[in-house]
């Protein structure tokens, strides 16, 4: 407590000497209350969460690549278990889990909500820092915390082998009565964390966006990726606590004795499904709303004009936003829903597809008629908006509830969900890497390694995921280490591709080491012309404290273009 | 750009049509859709776009339609062969395809055995649902909800989906190629048009609207209730193994374990889908087959039958499925359901009525409700109510555990 508060004391005065003079390193890193700073953890801490899913990722593709069980057992002995076929198949089924819990809970979220949205929501609003910067603090080392209990939940007893494999939708009474040990009481454990950080840090971001505007900035003129992290706040404060208690409910029917989930008590396995998409749903697009914010700086920036549509865009994701949460059960429609409740979602989730065509569209016509530069955050964004699309069509034959009584549960989803998640967040999240790291780092990286590093993770992923649509179209199931012989041709293909994605994630952190030790020093604006949002008038990295003196937005024209620039329009 | 700037028109009448002419500086003012202040915005070029992409909708569609109906005509012809031997070599049953898919297209009187006495269990010649090495499209249809379903995403939505994609795909290059910086030095000042905003709202809608059509009339299809005496099948998930009992038959209840990889290639049969004991349904004919799980939630997938149903636990799920033909089916637990979800496969063995009713026999099951040698063999149907008033309560069935051949793999 006391060295809390003196280190709170030490930053208020450091105010009125120095905007730059930062605090020593222990609590600079481990106590920080400073949005950049804790933007910069959160982005390390998603960088290195990214190479552990990844990695499982490598395990799992390699596992694949021919029929029978080729590397499990190997694993299981690495990891220190004993190495029989059924822990061999136990550890695939963790691999999964945490594949999946990793990437979403600890990859994708904290890289684009706590990494970019901490660094440049403040800075594009004009504030000082986020509104409750403590909490913000908070909110990071629950999430560190989330991926310790994770982790440690690999090395205890989960039933047959070590470790929770339940996938990471922990559907009851798999999760239940079905996994003895510990393993996915830590799991669960892990979630509650990882959630309590993020609705903290939603509501941190709803009230820094609502309260801490600099003068002149209304809601209709802040950037768009500010107001797509407006939404996702929203989703997120809104999805989690539902999630929160259904695995509560999935801790007290392990643990004490309650069957919400066991119709042996009265209670149905299908009520999770239900409280677990109704939080799931959502969550899909809390991973990528703020992809899509990002993806419209980066072209309005690029093609040297507005974008296309400003209110348009902005209300579509708020229309993502609210019809996301009415269209849970899609995830569910072989679990024999009636009829009526079938068509309903059906209809509601093709719904969706209207204001995400909005938005594609009118990405393009942002850079219709404008002055296009392909740098590599532009190549990243355009390589989004086409996988984005991909994604987004499969997604269309997925909603048809009849359709998906052939799909659903076959690789055809893993598909589809790669293409909107680690073709399109994940690209989108990239795009924004080297559209933001010289202004966070102040060093440039090389445009060379980033065009390469595209076009390598573009041919790898594509390379991945396109066959898996043929595998699910011929009936191969999620989540099986083995299949039969007919669907080795594929399976390899997209082995292959693994490599090749793997290859650039090589290239990728080479960009990294060499910006840091080679790389030229960043101006303010090095995209020039077309970078107009507030982040660009501040030097590279900003300064410790900045917008001491709050910036003055008078008609958007000469901080930020994307609001509202004819004056025609209220 | 006229021709297209007309399909517009066609598509969306009088007021869309005039859109092209008001791009002219004189008639901005006249516009009825709002706001085009912006009129350095390109309008010309965009709808012809879009007109385009109708264009190549309709065209996908034309093209696309004939196929269809062949593929559906094709069903009950002769035409087809099974590509069985495809696979794979490890397969192991490329034995002679051409044989069996004569057999198949000759009908029900050839095989199997007339003499209904005695039940063999089909050989791999019949496999008919199962997947294809290097296939890129969904296995081939053996029900009507499935041709249904087939034809749903062949005719419909592949086309749909792909005109997008590749309308997408070619406006960046577009945008790439004529908007770069060196043949667009000065970037338009154009932030909105009312009119575009508002086609590239209402063409997605329409075309959901046609999308969703045939897909509400697939969902009414598949929830239609099997006929009251039709035979029913409860399948039941067990971890790692289903079980499937016939209430209308005396209630015993078939064990179905994986075989594993040596006995299945020995058989012929492939390798992570064969069975000991299969799913033994008549063909041609709705059953009704109910779903639950034992323990945790399992899933009942065939997918050259469009089939999936969850095996839930405290649940009873109900679907009706007709097989068109006899033949062997093959399809494996959708739902993760612990250790070993990969290995619990599901074969179907569809038979005619007669060799169905033998097969029953066989297991010490009754046929039409009364004991095992009511009946003759040659009888066609059941009698309509009693077989399934005759349905045997909540006494303990007999249980039918017999395995032929070798254990599932451990």
């Amino acid at each position: 407590m006391a060295t809390t508060a003196d280190t709170f004391q030490a930053h208020t005065e450091e105010h009125h000497h120095d905007a730059d003079h930062k605090p020593a390193f222990f609590a600079r890193w481990f106590m920080s209350t400073n949005h950049k700073d804790i933007g910069t953890l959160y982005l390390i801490f998603a960088i290195f969460a990214g190479i552990v899913g990844g990695g499982i990722s490598g395990i799992m593709r390699f596992e694949l690549k021919e029929p029978g069980i080729q590397y499990l057992g190997w694993w299981v002995e690495f990891m220190g278990g004993e190495a029989g076929f059924d822990q061999a198949l136990h550890l695939w089924n963790v691999l999964i889990t945490a594949h999946g819990l990793i990437m979403v809970f600890f990859m994708v979220m904290p890289a684009m909500i706590g990494g970019f949205a901490n660094w440049f929501v403040p800075l594009m609003i004009g504030a000082p820092d986020m509104a409750f910067p403590r909490m913000n603090n908070v909110s990071f080392w629950l999430t560190f915390a989330g991926f310790i209990s994770l982790m440690m939940s690999a090395f205890v007893p989960g039933g047959t082998g070590m470790g929770a494999g339940i996938g990471w939708t922990a559907y009851a009474p798999l999760s239940t009565s079905g996994s003895p040990g510990p393993a996915v009481d830590f799991a669960i454990f892990a979630l509650h964390l990882a959630g309590a950080g993020s609705i903290l840090g939603a509501i941190n971001f709803i009230t820094t966006i609502f309260n801490m505007r600099a003068p002149g900035m209304t809601l209709h003129k802040m950037p768009l990726f500010v107001w797509s992290v407006l939404v996702t706040a929203f989703l997120l404060l809104l999805a989690l606590p539902v999630l929160a208690a259904a695995i509560t409910m999935l801790l007290t029917d392990r643990n004490f004795g309650t069957t919400f989930f066991d119709p042996m008590g009265g209670g149905d396995p299908l009520l999770y499904q239900h409280l677990f998409w109704f939080f799931g749903h959502p969550e899909v697009y809390i991973m990528v709303l703020p992809g899509f914010g990002m993806i419209s700086q980066i072209i309005a920036t690029f093609s040297r004009k507005p974008v296309f549509g400003y209110l348009g865009m902005a209300y579509a994701m708020v229309a993502i936003g609210v019809v996301g949460f009415v269209v849970w059960a899609h995830h569910m429609y072989t679990v024999g829903l009636s009829v009526n409740v079938k068509m309903y979602f059906t209809a509601a989730t093709m719904v969706i597809a209207v204001p995400t065509g909005i938005k594609i569209f009118s990405w393009i016509a942002t850079m219709w008629g404008g002055s296009i530069s392909f740098k590599s955050p532009m190549v990243w964004a355009l390589g989004f908006i086409f996988l984005f699309t991909v994604g987004g069509v499969t997604g269309v034959v997925l909603a048809n509830g009849g359709v998906d009584d052939n799909l659903h549960d076959t690789y055809y989803v893993v598909a589809h969900f790669h293409y909107v998640l680690s073709l399109g967040a994940v690209t989108a999240l990239f795009a924004g890497f080297y559209y933001w790291f010289p202004k966070m780092s102040g060093r440039m990286h090389s445009e060379f390694l980033a065009h390469l590093h595209f076009w390598v993770f573009f041919v790898g992923v594509n390379l991945i995921f396109f066959p898996m649509h043929f595998l699910g179209m011929d009936g191969m199931p999620r989540r099986i280490p083995d299949y039969t012989p007919a669907f080795e041709f594929w399976n390899s293909i997209a082995t292959h591709g693994y490599e090749i994605m793997a290859l650039s994630m090589l290239i990728f952190f080479a960009n990294i080491i060499y910006s840091f030790v080679a790389g030229k020093k960043a101006p303010a604006n090095y995209w020039g012309e077309g970078a107009t949002t507030l982040e660009w008038t501040l030097s590279s990295p900003p300064p410790y404290h900045q917008f001491e003196t709050l910036p003055i937005i008078d008609d958007g024209e000469e901080v930020h273009r994307h609001g509202n620039a004819s004056p025609s329009q209220a | 750009m006229r021709i297209p700037l007309l399909i517009i028109g066609g598509s969306f009448g009088n007021k869309a049509c005039r859109a092209p002419q008001l791009s002219d500086s004189e008639s901005v003012r006249h516009m009825r859709f709002g706001d085009v202040a912006e009129k350095r915005f390109n309008l010309n070029a965009m709808p012809a776009f879009a007109a385009g992409f109708l264009a190549l909708l309709v065209l996908l569609c034309v093209a696309l339609a004939p196929q269809m109906a062949l593929a559906q005509d094709g069903v009950n012809g002769a035409s087809e062969a099974m590509s069985v031997g495809q696979a794979d070599a490890r397969a192991a049953n490329v034995a002679d395809d051409s044989i069996p898919a004569a057999q198949a297209a000759e009908g029900q009187t050839v095989e199997p055995a007339a003499g209904a006495e005695a039940y063999k269990p089909l050989g791999p010649e019949w496999i008919k649902g199962q997947p294809e090495s290097g296939k890129t499209s969904f296995q081939k249809q053996y029900s009507d909800i499935g041709e249904y379903g087939l034809w749903m995403h062949n005719a419909v939505l592949l086309p749909v989906i792909t005109a997008i994609t590749l309308l997408v795909l070619g406006l960046i290059l577009w945008v790439i190629a004529r908007y770069n910086r060196r043949r667009s030095p000065v970037a338009s000042k154009s932030s909105h048009n009312t009119l575009i905003e508002i086609i590239w709202t209402i063409l997605p809608v329409l075309i959901l609207f046609v999308i969703a059509i045939p897909s509400i009339t697939l969902l009414v299809r598949q929830y239609e209730s099997p006929p009251k005496d039709a035979l029913t099948v409860k399948v039941t998930g067990y971890q790692w193994y289903w079980g499937y009992s016939y209430p209308d038959n005396g209630g015993f209840e078939v064990i179905s374990n994986m075989l594993d990889d040596e006995e299945a290639v020995k058989r012929g049969l492939p390798p992570k889908l064969a069975v000991d004991n299969r799913l033994v349904v008549p063909a041609g004919e709705p059953i009704r087959i109910q779903t639950t799980g034992a323990d945790v939630i399992h899933s009942f997938a065939v997918p050259s039958l469009w089939f999936k149903l969850d095996a839930v636990p405290g649940r009873l799920n109900e679907r009706q499925l007709t097989i068109k033909e006899p033949g062997i089916y093959y399809g494996q637990c959708s739902e993760l359901c612990g250790v070993r979800h990969g290995y619990m496969p599901i074969a179907i063995e569809a038979l005619p009525r007669p060799q169905f009713d033998a097969w029953v026999r066989a297991q010490g099951g009754t046929v039409g409700g009364e004991a095992s040698d009511a009946k003759p063999a040659a009888a066609d149907l059941q009698e309509p109510e009693s077989s399934v008033e005759g349905a045997p309560g909540a006494g303990a069935p007999p249980t039918q555990l017999d395995s032929p051949a070798a254990d599932a793999e451990v």
